[in-house]
């Protein structure tokens, strides 16, 4: 038997296979070179790129919860200048389509940031963080309010000739009301979902355990949640869907793209299992082979309810 | 690199200490004392992610099998404090774990004939007798300074003894060693031509690293801190460098960059 076709297109990028990496979770790539092989998965998704580098938040910035993990980063990132210099050269070698993450401080440097990837040869796509939980300003501001995140998605859109993808906060009462007017604005395509905010105590010390109090839930404790807000926005908006959250392993994958994902991020494993992104592709073809589906695509919002 | 590693044997040194040795890939032999592992004690979702630990020891012996070739092992010491350790410290010979291996920056031994004063307390001590075990095959003059809450947290003091090292001890109640801080036995040792290696709590380092700066000695430390995926990616187990600010930030990876540094490339409160 020929081995299922697990290639698939997202908003015009071409993909060998459906895995992505999630931003901030694998780095700039090379941070995991010795562990996987670059060339093996479907997209790679930079750390979120900011126009000034990022100093990000005091420690402690990460706990482990049940099933998952509280992260309070603050975006910390090299900056825009430092990304094409330092980073993307060794990225354009690596045969495998590079998105980068934006975000903004205000919404001009949004547009600012997106019309600086535009002309970069080695970028595939954008996607565009209006969702991060930890920072103040940028983030989180846009991604809960739709008016709001039609203004960032305009701009950014104005300024950008490449594909742009919108990553979605599960901070909000009705993620569908998020995702149409992220379409509306002219979105490509959609990635959901960021972390879920939450907190841990320390109840001997009578203080949270995060330096920032709260942070972002990761993890497969978080996974029900992400596949029941893919399965929401897949049947509200035409766009493509990314569909992200605690996705472990290749059945944990396929269960989003039958929710209505065309393609997955795998963010939390990548740090207990650094070959993640590789071992998951794999063991999607597997199950394909074995239960004899000859096309990944066919199972894009194949569930039967 | 992940590697499949098979418990040895896994003892209880001091209570709520354990000592762990298991089976490790042939790289490993030409690892650095200082340089660390991830382990993920077993398949699960709870725990989730790996635990750090310093390379207590690394060697390698022949199994009893016939036909075996030498096999490379390494150590890990480390304290009870949670789920991850806990379940840990149930595992017997023939359990498995998954490692990443070799990680992180190790120590600098620095030129021969110098005094080498290693400085550590509790679980710190781990990196330590690696280094006094590479240090003592070269022929240096070792000393060790070992500081803990009371007698239990001064580990395998005899083990660096039988490799040669002069040891002092201090406790915070006086059961073991000198009441006090092992710091101020330190300082009253310090001179010139000494160089520092010390791995312990964050108080005792900061104290050390002011010392070593007073009186013009070089030091090194091995720092810990709370960290996801142990290959510099989630930015979780950063350090402020020296000359670090909001608004020319410098932070660095204990996982990537160190876990071990000069004192002097970090920032000390």
């Amino acid at each position: 038997m020929q081995r299922p076709d697990m290639s698939v297109v997202l908003a015009g990028i071409q993909m060998r296979n459906p895995v992505m990496t999630a931003s901030g979770t694998f780095g700039y790539g090379a941070e995991f070179a010795d562990y996987l092989d670059l060339e093996s998965i479907g997209a790679m998704v930079t750390k979120g790129l900011s126009l000034k580098p990022k100093a990000g938040n005091p420690t402690p910035r990460i706990v482990e919860t049940p099933g998952g993990m509280l992260n309070a980063i603050g975006l910390q990132n090299v900056g825009i200048d430092a990304f094409i210099e330092q980073k993307l050269p060794y990225l354009k070698n690596v045969n495998t389509p590079v998105i980068a993450n934006l975000y903004g401080n205000t919404l001009e440097e949004y547009g600012e940031v997106a019309s600086r990837l535009d002309g970069l040869a080695g970028v595939a796509g954008i996607e565009v963080n209006i969702s991060c939980p930890n920072v103040k300003q940028g983030g989180i501001v846009f991604g809960t309010d739709p008016g709001a995140a039609k203004e960032v998605v305009s701009l950014v859109k104005r300024n950008t000739s490449k594909p742009l993808i919108v990553k979605l906060s599960p901070n909000v009462t009705d993620v569908v009301l998020m995702a149409k007017a992220c379409a509306d604005a002219g979105a490509d395509a959609l990635s959901l979902i960021n972390t879920l905010t939450g907190m841990a105590i320390d109840l001997d010390r009578r203080r949270p355990v995060l330096a920032n109090v709260t942070g972002g839930l990761s993890g497969p404790a978080i996974k029900p949640v992400a596949l029941r807000m893919v399965w929401q926005v897949a049947k509200a908006v035409k766009l493509p869907l990314i569909g992200i959250g605690g996705i472990m392993n290749g059945r944990d994958a396929l269960e989003f793209m039958l929710a209505g994902a065309t393609a997955v991020q795998v963010g939390t494993a990548s740090f207990l299992d650094p070959s993640a992104a590789q071992r998951i592709a794999q063991e999607m073809e597997q199950y394909l082979a074995e239960n004899g589906i000859d096309d990944v695509r066919s199972l894009i919002g194949a569930l039967e309810v | 690199m992940q590697f499949k590693s098979m418990v040895i044997s896994n003892v209880e040194v001091s209570p709520n200490y354990f000592r762990m040795r298991m089976t490790a890939p042939q790289e490993l032999s030409s690892s650095v004392p200082g340089q660390f592992v991830m382990l993920k004690v077993n398949d699960a979702i709870d725990p989730l992610l790996r635990r750090p630990f310093g390379l207590f020891d690394v060697g390698s012996f022949v199994p009893e099998y016939a036909g075996c070739g030498a096999q490379v092992y390494c150590e890990i010491l480390y304290k009870v404090v949670g789920k991850g350790t806990k379940l840990l410290s149930a595992l017997h010979h023939g359990d498995l774990v998954d490692l990443l291996v070799p990680l992180g920056k190790g120590f600098q031994m620095g030129p021969a004939g110098e005094e080498k004063v290693l400085v550590g307390g509790g679980v710190g001590l781990a990196p330590l007798y690696y280094l006094a075990k590479e240090l003592k095959a070269r022929g240096e003059k070792v000393r060790l300074f070992a500081g803990g809450r009371n007698r239990d947290d001064v580990l395998c003091i005899t083990e660096f003894e039988r490799l040669g090292v002069e040891t002092y001890v201090a406790t915070d109640d006086g059961t073991l060693g000198e009441r006090g801080f092992v710091t101020q036995v330190l300082e009253r040792h310090l001179a010139s031509g000494m160089r520092i290696f010390a791995c312990g709590p964050t108080p005792m380092l900061n104290a050390v690293a002011k010392m070593s700066q007073k009186h013009g000695v070089p030091c090194q430390v091995s720092m810990e801190a709370y960290m996801a995926c142990g290959v510099g990616a989630c930015l979780g187990c950063v350090m402020k460098g020296a000359n670090h600010s909001d608004e020319t930030p410098d932070y660095r990876c204990v996982c990537k960059d160190g876990p071990v540094f000069d004192s002097f490339e970090l920032q000390w409160s």
